[in-house]
């Protein structure tokens, strides 16, 4: 099992955070790399199972199921269906902590996952700095720095 | 129930601010509040059980006990035993998580607890502020500060390319100070630390140099040897460079005047040291000669600079701490670092069979080229269980261990009975606190050598010196030359020292 872990500080109250994390179909509103963004049977985008279908801007297409959302801990964790990394077993889970000194957030994305050893470097470089930390750098931007 | 949940994101790696929190009984030293602590009965801090009975600032004593330790997830849990407020069943956990983006680190500290109704929000307001937010102040002020987060007595070297530590008190009265230079006085060029901090806190200035003293000697510098005791100095983790203030305690070079009282020396002799006080980072600089090697012809400033300061440590640690005898199985960590390199081969000339642990291939390499009979890559294998089946169960009568907290444990269980495991520093952090009535079980030995009290009087430094100088000569030990950096570039020299992205030595020309 390969384990990826990505934490950053947001400058921001961790409420507005999770307003604009919580919505499973919402990665194309905040992310730089999702171009489109569905969820699949018309189920609502906060119902524990949904699956979400989007479009990479490279093309790549991936499917996510939606395993877990609390709004009272401010986590998400899901499953991935489908995908052109060729990973299995992928489980994540992205949750924010509130800062209680100054206001901020500390928000952590964390994988685990199944993969061939060969591929093992290339995928955790590709998920920790290239998917997560690039939308942790969107969100830090986004809330003003 | 109360429930209090602070946090706070403070500025330095998650190592760094846990070596601090993880101790139990270590928080006199850092929490504004506590006045005095012990551990009863003399238990280990992170025995999970250990009770601390501590003191406030206005007298009141407090007991608590640890139930949960991990440095895994870096959590410590307690709970209150007794205190002269009625905080009724009050546990608390503080954890630490890495800030991945930036060296910073997460710190919460939560706890719950049954007040009187009529004091909760009295007590509530109490735990948050003077004691967590209270808490998170006084840490931030102390990484700021750059306080070495060690024990004042536990100064040591922490990576495979440094040495021992200096001494740090016995010989440093000027601590490398400086003044800036006048329109009419002679002036040097030397790197100066202006504050604690990163590399880009040396700066190349022009220095007042005043003609030597009574008893100073003037050396003119050709090289000097960057060592990571001198990354210490400039962020402040030891306390031996008050800045602005010129680091450097090893270089090369040739006597350009002489004060009066001085006897032994005289202008032009080439000279070298590996010494406190800190200075070196200069083109010319004025010392006390007690502890001046004298060069002889067949050693270059090059290789003195490079390489005094661990070919003494090599010494004696091998002649002094633990005199290996031929037959002996000795175990060498960091085995392709600086000093690492030099006890392998003086070792495998001793007599010794040498095994080693690294922690990559490419290191094991350099381990085997010099000479070690078994090479273990203790990232990968158990170095401990290694050495009894190289041994056939004996183990190893000497272990020297330079990498501290990884490996202290093991190397206790690699030694054979009555060895002897030398810790002579803490590459991966303190080693923590031992009950040493353990140690009866193999009736082992620990010692912790400090480089000053071997070389303080030029009497015991010569004896090194000498056979150190000597095995060069006939080639016992060999050193491969280091990398050179120009004096004005002291900041990259350290930056590349810092990320490890050098092996061997690193030297500044002048």
């Amino acid at each position: 099992m390969t384990k990826v872990y990505v934490s950053t500080v947001i400058p921001a109250p961790a409420a507005s955070v999770w307003q604009v994390v919580r919505d499973f179909n919402g990665l194309p509103g905040w992310t730089p790399f999702v171009a489109e963004s569905r969820i699949e049977q018309g189920a609502k985008s906060d119902q524990v199972g949904c699956i979400r279908n989007f479009r990479l801007k490279d093309g790549g297409v991936i499917r996510e199921r939606l395993l877990a959302l609390s709004d009272y801990d401010l986590s998400c964790s899901y499953a991935i269906l489908e995908s052109p990394m060729a990973v299995e077993n992928y489980i994540a889970t992205l949750s924010l902590t509130p800062v209680t000194d100054g206001n901020a957030t500390f928000a952590e994305w964390q994988a685990d996952f199944d993969c061939p050893p060969e591929r093992e470097s290339a995928l955790v470089q590709q998920i920790g700095s290239g998917v997560f930390q690039t939308a942790f750098n969107a969100l830090k931007q986004r809330f003003g720095r | 129930m109360v429930k209090i949940r602070q946090s706070t994101i403070i500025d330095a790696p998650i190592d760094h601010v846990w070596s601090i929190l993880r101790d139990f009984n270590g928080h006199d030293r850092w929490h504004p509040a506590i006045a005095s602590s012990e551990i009863e009965g003399g238990e280990p801090v992170d025995a999970i059980g250990s009770v601390r009975d501590f003191k406030l600032g206005d007298g009141s004593r407090l007991r608590e006990q640890l139930l949960a330790l991990s440095d895994d997830q870096t959590t410590l849990t307690y709970c209150l035993l007794e205190a002269p407020l009625p905080l009724m069943g009050y546990v608390a956990t503080i954890r630490l998580k890495p800030v991945t983006d930036g060296e910073r680190t997460y710190w919460e500290w939560h706890c719950e607890f049954n007040p009187p109704p009529e004091r909760r929000d009295e007590l509530t307001r109490l735990v948050s502020e003077q004691i967590y937010r209270a808490g998170f102040a006084a840490i931030r002020q102390r990484l700021a500060r750059g306080t070495p987060v060690a024990r004042a007595e536990a100064p040591l070297s922490r990576t495979d390319s440094s040495a021992p530590n200096g001494s740090a008190s016995a010989r440093a009265p000027s601590q490398g100070a400086v003044s800036a230079a006048t329109a009419n006085g002679a002036s040097t060029r030397a790197i100066v630390v202006e504050e604690h901090g990163g590399p880009e806190v040396m700066r190349m200035r022009d220095i007042a140099l005043p003609d030597p003293g009574p008893g100073e000697v003037q050396i003119r510098h050709t090289v000097i040897g960057v060592n990571f005791i001198d990354v210490y100095c400039r962020t402040g983790y030891f306390d031996l460079l008050k800045p602005p203030g010129v680091p450097g305690m090893e270089a090369a070079g040739i006597i350009e005047a002489v004060g009066s009282d001085v006897s032994d020396y005289r202008v032009g002799d080439r000279v070298a040291y590996a010494c406190p006080p800190v200075g070196a980072y200069a083109e010319r600089r004025n010392m006390a000669p007690d502890l001046l090697v004298h060069l002889s012809d067949d050693i270059s400033d090059e290789t003195a600079a490079s390489s005094l300061l661990k070919g003494v440590a090599a010494s004696f640690l091998l002649h002094e701490v633990y005199p290996v005898k031929a037959g002996d199985t000795v175990l060498v960590h960091a085995a392709a670092g600086g000093i690492g390199q030099f006890l392998v081969q003086w070792a495998k000339h001793l007599g010794a069979t040498v095994i080693a642990t690294v922690s990559t291939d490419d290191k094991a390499r350099v381990a085997t080229a010099r000479g070690a009979d078994h090479v273990v890559v203790y990232s990968r294998d158990s170095f401990a269980e290694a050495v009894m089946r190289l041994t056939g169960g004996r183990g190893a009568n000497v272990v020297y261990d330079a990498v501290g907290k990884d490996t202290f444990a093991d190397s206790l269980a690699a030694l054979a009975v009555r060895g002897h495991l030398v810790s002579f520093g803490q590459a991966s952090g303190p080693v923590g606190d031992w009950d040493i009535g353990r140690f009866a079980s193999k009736s082992v030995t620990v010692s912790r050598p400090n480089y000053g009290h071997f070389t303080d009087t030029s009497e015991k430094l010569a004896i090194h010196v000498d056979r150190f100088f000597g095995a060069l000569r006939q080639g016992v030990v060999s050193i491969d030359p280091p990398t050179r950096y120009r004096l004005d570039e002291a900041q990259q020299a350290h930056r590349d020292l810092e990320a490890r992205r050098t092996t061997g030595a690193l030297v500044l020309t002048v």
